[in-house]
């Protein structure tokens, strides 16, 4: 199978949803001539024009609230925000407006839409532009969030969150915009809300999502080599969580180390833990669920530090080793 | 009678129902009969009706917090509106939304809004998409002069005039927002005059007059639907009643109430008319009376429906 890039295979998604159904269209900062401030929409602009690749002021409230509206009256829009710090600044526009419209309308309106949010640290860019802020999307009824950690994914996830009647945060690390994989040449839309088993294990079951896999990936293969066998489940979806996978795994594996970038302080690795807890899989568990996530701090920019605050691949390992020693 | 006549005593006849609407509501919050908060429109009821009178099918708005006025305007049905105050099954939203979220979109109404300028952006949007739909429709964005501190509102309404947009941003100077005077929050003479830094045409209407709003409506609408963009109209008018029903006025006299109130809009165009030979005094009373008794209906109708099922909780929360 050919190979492409995740920023490939995005792009990819949304020139194929374009042709398909008019009603989609981009906009956001400098995603026309510029192609994006990540290179995803570039050629579009030259493809599609400037009505429906729309290049947009320096006004997130501006973009999220007029996407909410144009989904809101007949219109399948697709906002780009250039990094998901920035989505603070429309916070009130897909909070209280496009996530509750259907609720407090009766059901009687539906907001399909799409905010695409550049995420994550490991670029340099400090503390207002490397910010992994899902778990606040994921507290709020009536978003769908997404997080893919592959190419095939990305493709696969966009179309669907395009083809979605409701408002999805589709969160693409910057890490892995470079990463290839394959992706098939007629990709289906991916259901949101289904895990993705990326590896499998028999003793521990790490679960994570985003650019995280990678690494747990990483760690998966170390150690195999120590004799220990580890379970990768991708949960691709955050919200609806895919609860019926993280139950199976567990219960085969009996043991869960929960890892994200996210600020580990009230992430999203808090409510994964609680769900396996309260579930059947719990007596199936010989440790305590474990996690690991962002240092409580906001992102340094000197590397040493930046890269001290996030989980790495070795640290994956040692938590992993430890658990295995826990219950025995 | 003629057409232009028959138009005017169609809005004195949505004046007092919206004047109506609100008394009742007014009084049943008093009673016990709803909960919550609500915020009434009385004494501004010319701007909306004027405003949507120039409204056809397909055209769109959004509306505010204080936003029964906009409906009625619009030619909602009052019992279903009720039906929503009382958090009734048979309101617009099932009983969900309640007073600040009544919302028909198939009809055009986009929606009340609980945040000040948060409709605005949502305004813009639409009227994004009735430009891409290649239609002549447009939209009217109602907002009061609180909003026009909000970021939300220079961020959309700048979106609005750089892609030329059909959209009326209609502003309700209502001289207050919670407490804190208008003249205190902004240093320009108008609020209009805002508009003006996003290059969109922009002038001061006289709320209370609701010929005034509708022939200045008809010329920002036709201006939207030949393709030349936004414009901005400053309503000048003012809340009878507190911001909410929790408002004890302490922020405003007595007599500066009361003076206003002898600017009634609902007197204005009934002297007008009756000036005019279009309407006879037991016209005026008639018409008065018939909207009492429509409200009446209204609350009959609420009162006797079911409040939403319990499975409604979770349901509507996705599409």
């Amino acid at each position: 199978m050919r190979e492409i890039t995740f920023r490939e295979a995005l792009r990819e998604a949304l020139r194929e949803e374009m042709l398909r159904d008019e009603r989609v269209f981009i906009l956001g900062e400098d995603v026309g001539v510029y192609g994006g401030a990540f290179g995803v929409t570039q050629g579009l602009l030259e493809q599609f024009g400037e009505e429906r690749v729309r290049d947009t002021p320096i006004s997130e409230a501006a973009i999220i609230g007029a996407a909410t509206g144009a989904a809101l009256t007949g219109m399948r829009p697709v906002a780009e925000i250039m990094f998901m710090d920035f989505v603070t600044i429309g916070m009130d526009q897909i909070i209280n407006q496009a996530a509750k419209i259907r609720y407090m309308f009766g059901g009687r309106a539906s907001v399909p839409m799409v905010v695409r949010v550049a995420a994550g640290s490991g670029t340099g860019a400090a503390a207002q532009h490397s910010q992994t802020l899902e778990a606040i999307f994921c507290h709020i009824p009536g978003l769908k969030v997404v997080a893919p950690s592959s190419p095939a994914d990305a493709k696969g996830l966009l179309i669907a969150s395009i083809r979605d009647n409701n408002p999805v945060v589709f969160m693409e690390h910057k890490l892995l915009y470079g990463v290839k994989g394959p992706v098939p040449d007629a990709t289906a839309p991916l259901p949101l809300g289904a895990a993705d088993v990326k590896r499998e294990g028999r003793m521990l079951t790490i679960i994570s999502y985003s650019n995280m896999v990678r690494r747990a990936l990483e760690a998966a293969e170390v150690l195999a080599r120590k004799g220990i066998s580890a379970e990768v489940l991708d949960l691709r979806t955050l919200s609806p969580l895919d609860r019926g996978a993280m139950i199976e795994s567990v219960k085969k594996t009996g043991r869960a180390l929960v890892v994200h970038e996210a600020v580990q302080q009230a992430g999203l690795g808090g409510e994964i833990a609680s769900l396996i807890a309260e579930s059947e899989a719990f007596d199936y568990l010989d440790a305590p669920i474990r996690r690991l996530g962002g240092a409580f701090a906001p992102m340094p920019y000197c590397p040493e530090l930046e890269k001290a605050s996030v989980p790495q691949t070795p640290e994956i390992v040692a938590t992993a080793e430890a658990l295995m020693e826990e219950g025995k | 009678m003629t057409a232009v006549a028959e138009v005017h005593i169609t809005m004195l006849r949505k004046m007092w129902l919206i004047r109506a609407f609100e008394g009742k509501v007014d009084e049943s919050f008093q009673r016990g009969t709803i909960h919550g908060t609500t915020h009434l429109y009385t004494g501004e009821e010319a701007v909306a009706v004027g405003a949507c009178s120039r409204l056809e099918t397909g055209d769109l708005f959004t509306s505010t917090h204080r936003g029964h006025g906009h409906c009625i305007a619009s030619g909602a049905d009052v019992r279903r509106m009720m039906a929503e105050l009382l958090g009734r099954h048979t309101g617009y939203c099932k009983g969900k939304g309640g007073s600040m979220h009544i919302a028909d979109v198939s009809s055009g109404n986009l929606g009340a809004n609980g945040i000040v300028g948060g409709g605005i952006p949502l305004a813009v949007g639409a009227a994004l998409s009735l430009k891409m739909q290649r239609t002549d429709r447009v939209v009217l964005c109602f907002f009061g002069d609180g909003a026009v501190n909000q970021g939300s509102f220079h961020e959309a309404a700048n979106l609005a005039a750089i892609w030329s947009l059909p959209v009326v941003f209609i502003c309700e100077n209502n001289l207050y927002g919670m407490s804190f005077p208008a003249s205190k929050a902004m240093k320009t003479k108008s609020i209009a005059e805002r508009a003006g830094s996003y290059g969109m045409p922009h002038r001061v209407v006289e709320g209370n007059d609701v010929m005034a709003v509708a022939q200045a409506t008809e010329g920002a609408v036709r201006a939207a639907r030949d393709g030349n963009g936004p414009s901005f109209l400053e309503c000048q008018t003012y809340r009878w009643k507190g911001h909410s029903k929790s408002d004890a006025n302490r922020y405003r006299t007595h007599e500066e109430i009361e003076e206003w109130k002898t600017r009634c809009p609902i007197a204005r165009l009934q002297q007008q008319l009756l000036r005019e030979g279009i309407l006879t005094r037991e016209d005026a009373a008639e018409i008065e009376r018939e909207a009492y008794a429509a409200i009446d209906d209204a609350m009959k109708y609420a009162l006797d429906s079911p409040p939403p099922p319990l499975s409604e909780l979770l349901s509507d929360v996705y599409a």
